[in-house]
């Protein structure tokens, strides 16, 4: 990409979108701590388990939110991909909108399918 | 220790290691699975699912930054990127049938070689010949150098390729950025200016652990009551870190930061064996 000033924003917005995660599971934690900060800590042991998208059913509403917060922040290079293939295609670079769009697919196969 | 002591030693701790890791170029996340298992005794899959979602804020946060310096080489990266996702979804897929003692073998060595590669000096560029695919793929490219743009041309694009297909699977099986392995297929490999290398692997490194994410929180490895301190902290400490990057001592930070992670490494290798580590 040539276009420092779009490469620019898209910084800026994937700065924007860190941050707005990072206040989404600030919010959830303060809540969290409010609700649970008295009881104990159980992360020695796994608890598989096998969730679906937004993978947020059967948490309590505080480690629901810190979830979505932590789903905002796995959006951000998410929506990197994005900009990149509407970069890549207004300069008409037809191979790399092929690439980026496969890099896209790999992404929407983990996140939605697997 | 109640939860909210055990997320503000968290917090803290991740706080530090973001520091260090954006003054070091080591990154935080590298560091943060063996402090939570070795030091507060957590499970090595909830610490890689804490650690890769750390990964995805530092690299998005620092991405305006870098951005700014007008370093980074978009194309390679991304085609790159088709590399190292793939390795990344097959990496993640390994954790659930790889047993534990073999991760923290596997992450040991990551370790040790990170630090190793932290205390080397990067090559000069001696003269290479062009791959004839580079110009074709349109990876050829300049950065602002001191006196106007500088171009370089890149070579060995299918073994630098192979290079990332690996780093990938290293990131997904482990929960990190595997930054210092993308750094090297480029910049050893590939021959891209240093400088180029880095940037281009930090914009890399979450798009990388994104490719993970889907399937880590599928299993359950990304505990949100745990993700939370060690997010904010990473993120917290690395952006710090980033600030103060001029006015450090950065040559004896890095060696004080890589003997840590050497003996770190050790005692994973220990505790792994010995059934220490769940």
């Amino acid at each position: 990409m040539t276009d420092t000033r779009l490469e620019q924003i898209v910084g800026n917005l994937l700065r924007a979108g860190v941050m707005l995660a990072a206040a989404v599971v600030l919010a959830g934690g303060v809540w969290y701590l409010a609700a649970h900060g008295g009881t104990a800590p159980d992360y020695r042991h796994f608890h598989g388990a096998h969730g679906k998208m937004p993978w947020t059913q059967g948490l309590p509403a505080p480690l629901a939110t810190i979830q979505i917060g932590l789903l905002l922040l796995v959006a951000t290079p998410v929506a990197r991909v994005v900009f990149c293939i509407a970069a890549f295609a207004a300069e008409r670079d037809r191979m790399y909108v092929g690439f980026t769009l496969l890099v896209l697919a790999i992404l929407t196969y983990s996140l939605l399918m697997s | 220790m109640n939860v909210s002591v055990f997320s503000a030693v968290v917090f803290l701790i991740s706080a530090l290691a973001g520091f260090l890791g954006a003054l070091t170029g080591l990154g935080g996340g590298v560091v943060v699975t063996p402090v939570l298992t070795l030091m507060l005794g957590v499970n090595i899959h909830y610490a890689m699912g804490a650690s890769l979602v750390s990964v995805i804020a530092t690299s998005s946060g620092a991405a305006a930054a870098y951005v700014k310096e007008g370093f980074s080489n978009v194309r390679a990266g991304m085609l790159l990127e088709i590399a190292t996702t793939a390795g990344a979804v097959a990496g993640a897929h390994l954790v659930s049938v790889v047993p534990v003692p073999a991760l923290a073998i596997v992450f040991a060595a990551v370790l040790l070689y990170s630090a190793w590669h932290s205390l080397t000096e990067h090559s000069s560029r001696d003269g290479h010949p062009a791959d004839p695919l580079a110009a074709r793929l349109r990876l050829n490219g300049s950065y602002p150098g001191p006196t106007g743009p500088e171009t370089y041309t890149v070579t060995r694009i299918k073994s630098g390729f192979g290079l990332m297909a690996v780093a990938g699977l290293l990131s997904g099986l482990l929960g990190i950025g595997s930054g210092a392995m993308k750094v090297v297929a480029m910049d050893q490999v590939m021959k891209i200016p240093f400088k180029v290398s880095t940037t281009t692997s930090n914009f890399m490194i979450g798009v990388t652990a994104a490719a993970s994410a889907g399937i880590y929180l599928r299993h359950g490895y990304i505990s949100p009551g745990l993700a939370m301190p060690v997010m904010l902290g990473v993120l917290g400490g690395s952006l710090l870190g980033a600030r103060h990057l001029s006015g450090a001592n950065v040559r004896v930070l890095r060696r004080l930061f890589a003997v840590v992670i050497a003996v770190m490494a050790i005692e994973m290798v220990y505790s792994g064996v010995t059934g220490g580590m769940r």
